[in-house]
C-alpha cells in the first residue's frame, strides 16, 4: 500500500517503527481528502456556494471555517447515527431523509449555541450558516464516510480534510476572481461562464496531485 | 400562462441549467456521457413532478413556519424510492451516478419550484410544471453530456466511432467546467434573439 512517492522520513518512520500503519492510514486520507479529491475540483461537491459566495477573499474565509465547524460536527453525528440507530434496526434504506433531517437541525442548533455562547464566532461565521444546509457538500461527505465504511475517527478526520479542501478551492478562486473583477473580460462570457472556465483550469492545476498518495 | 407554456418554458425561458443556473452540483458531476446525464434528468425529473404534486396537495394544511422542513421530508421520500426503484432495474446506472442519486435531496431546483410554484398553485398545474423544468434540466445534462462524451470518448450514446484519439480531459472534471462554460455562452447568445 505504501507508495514511494510518500517522502523518505515516513517511510523510514514507518520501518522503525515510530510511525504506525494507522497513522500512514489517516495521513493518506487527509492528503487525499484535501489535494488528490478535492471535493470541489474533481469530485463536483458545493459548486453552489463555490460559484455563489467566492467572490472576496475574506468571505470565502468565514463560509470555509462555517463548513468545517460544521462537517466535523455532523460527522459525529451521522456516524453515530448509522452504527447505532440505521444499522441495529436494519432501516438503512431510510439514511437520506435521516442524514439531510440532522443536518438541517444540526446547523440551526449550531446557529443559536454560537449565538449565546460565542456572539464573537456568530459574528464571524453567522451569515453563512443558513447557507450550509444547502451545501450538498456537507450531506455528500457524510454519505461518503458511511460508503467507505471509516470508523469514527477517519471519518472525522476525513470530513475535516474535505472541509479544508473545500476552503481552499474557495479561497484561491476567490483571489483569482478579485483580479478577473478589473480585467477586460468579453461581455458574452461574463459573470458564471468566465467563473467556470477559470475553475476548470484551477481543477488542471489540481490533477497535478493525482497518484501522490494511495487513495484510501 | 397557458398549460403548454408551462410545459415548454423550462427548455429555454427558464432553463434550469442555463438560464436560472440552479443545480449545478449533479449537472458538472454526472455527466461524463450522455446516457448519465440523461438518467440523472430522468431522475430528478421524477423526484419533481411527484413532490411538487404531494407539496401543492397538503400546501393548506402545513403551518407556514414548518414548510421548509415538511417540504424536504417530502422531497427526500421520494428520493429514497427512486433510488431504491434505480438499484433494482437499473444497477449499472446507479452504480455510474454513485453518490449524486441520494443527493437529489438537495438540488436547489426541487426546494426552488416547491417554494415558488407548488405552494402556490393547483395539482395539475403544479406537475406540469414538474415535468417542465425537468423538461429543461434533462435536455440540458443530455447535451452537455453528449458534448463531453464526443470530445472526450469519441462516442455518443456509448456508440464508438473515433476510439483512443479525443482528448480525454473532457471526461475529467475540468472538462466538465469547460464545456458547461462555453455551452452557457452559447445557450445565452442564441436564447437572446
Amino acid at each position: 500500500m505504501v507508495e514511494t512517492n510518500i517522502s523518505r522520513e515516513v517511510i523510514q518512520g514507518f520501518a522503525t517503527g515510530t510511525i504506525s500503519v494507522e497513522a500512514i492510514t489517516l495521513f493518506a486520507v487527509v492528503i487525499g481528502a484535501i489535494f488528490v479529491n478535492n471535493v470541489v475540483l474533481s469530485q463536483f461537491l458545493g459548486i453552489c456556494p463555490f460559484l455563489g459566495v467566492s467572490s472576496k477573499v475574506n468571505t470565502s474565509l468565514g463560509m470555509g471555517m462555517a463548513v468545517t465547524f460544521v462537517m466535523a460536527l455532523s460527522a459525529v453525528v451521522t456516524w453515530s447515527l448509522q452504527t447505532f440507530v440505521l444499522v441495529p434496526f436494519g432501516i438503512e434504506y431510510m439514511q437520506t431523509i435521516v442524514f439531510i433531517l440532522v443536518i438541517a437541525s444540526l446547523v440551526q442548533m449550531v446557529e443559536i449555541v454560537l449565538k449565546k455562547v460565542s456572539p464573537s464566532l456568530y459574528q464571524a461565521l453567522g451569515i453563512f450558516l443558513p447557507l450550509i444546509t444547502t451545501n450538498c457538500a456537507v450531506l455528500g461527505v457524510a454519505i461518503i464516510s458511511v460508503q467507505k465504511d471509516f470508523d469514527l475517527l477517519t471519518s472525522v478526520i476525513y470530513s475535516v480534510s474535505i472541509a479544508i479542501g473545500f476552503a481552499l478551492a474557495l479561497v484561491l478562486f476567490a483571489g483569482i476572481r478579485e483580479r478577473l473583477e478589473v480585467e477586460d473580460v468579453p461581455q458574452g462570457m461574463r459573470g458564471v461562464p468566465i467563473a467556470l472556465i477559470t475553475a476548470g483550469l484551477l481543477a488542471m492545476a489540481f490533477m497535478g496531485f493525482a497518484n501522490v498518495v494511495p487513495l484510501p | 400562462m397557458s398549460r403548454l407554456q408551462l410545459i415548454t418554458k423550462g427548455i429555454i425561458k427558464e432553463n434550469p441549467t442555463f438560464v436560472l443556473i440552479l443545480g449545478m452540483c449533479p449537472t458538472l458531476g454526472v455527466t461524463s456521457s450522455a446516457i448519465n446525464g440523461m438518467g440523472m434528468g430522468v431522475a430528478t425529473m421524477a423526484v419533481l413532478i411527484m413532490s411538487n404534486m404531494v407539496i401543492s396537495m397538503i400546501k393548506n394544511i402545513v403551518p407556514d413556519k414548518v414548510r421548509i422542513p415538511v417540504f424536504i421530508v417530502v422531497i427526500a421520500s421520494f428520493v429514497t424510492i427512486i433510488e431504491m426503484l434505480m438499484k433494482a432495474y437499473v444497477p449499472s446506472l446507479y452504480a455510474s451516478l454513485g453518490v449524486f442519486i441520494p443527493l437529489i435531496v438537495v438540488n436547489c431546483i426541487i426546494l426552488g419550484r416547491a417554494e415558488a410554484f407548488a405552494s402556490k398553485n393547483g395539482v395539475i398545474d403544479s406537475a406540469l410544471d414538474g415535468v417542465g423544468i425537468g423538461l429543461g434540466f434533462t435536455l440540458s445534462l443530455t447535451a452537455i453530456g453528449a458534448v463531453r462524451e464526443i470530445l472526450g470518448a469519441g462516442s455518443i450514446f456509448g456508440y464508438t466511432f473515433a476510439a483512443d484519439v479525443m482528448p480525454l480531459l473532457f471526461i475529467l472534471a475540468p472538462g466538465g467546467f469547460f464545456v458547461l462554460g462555453y455551452l452557457m455562452v452559447m445557450f445565452n447568445k442564441i436564447a437572446k434573439r
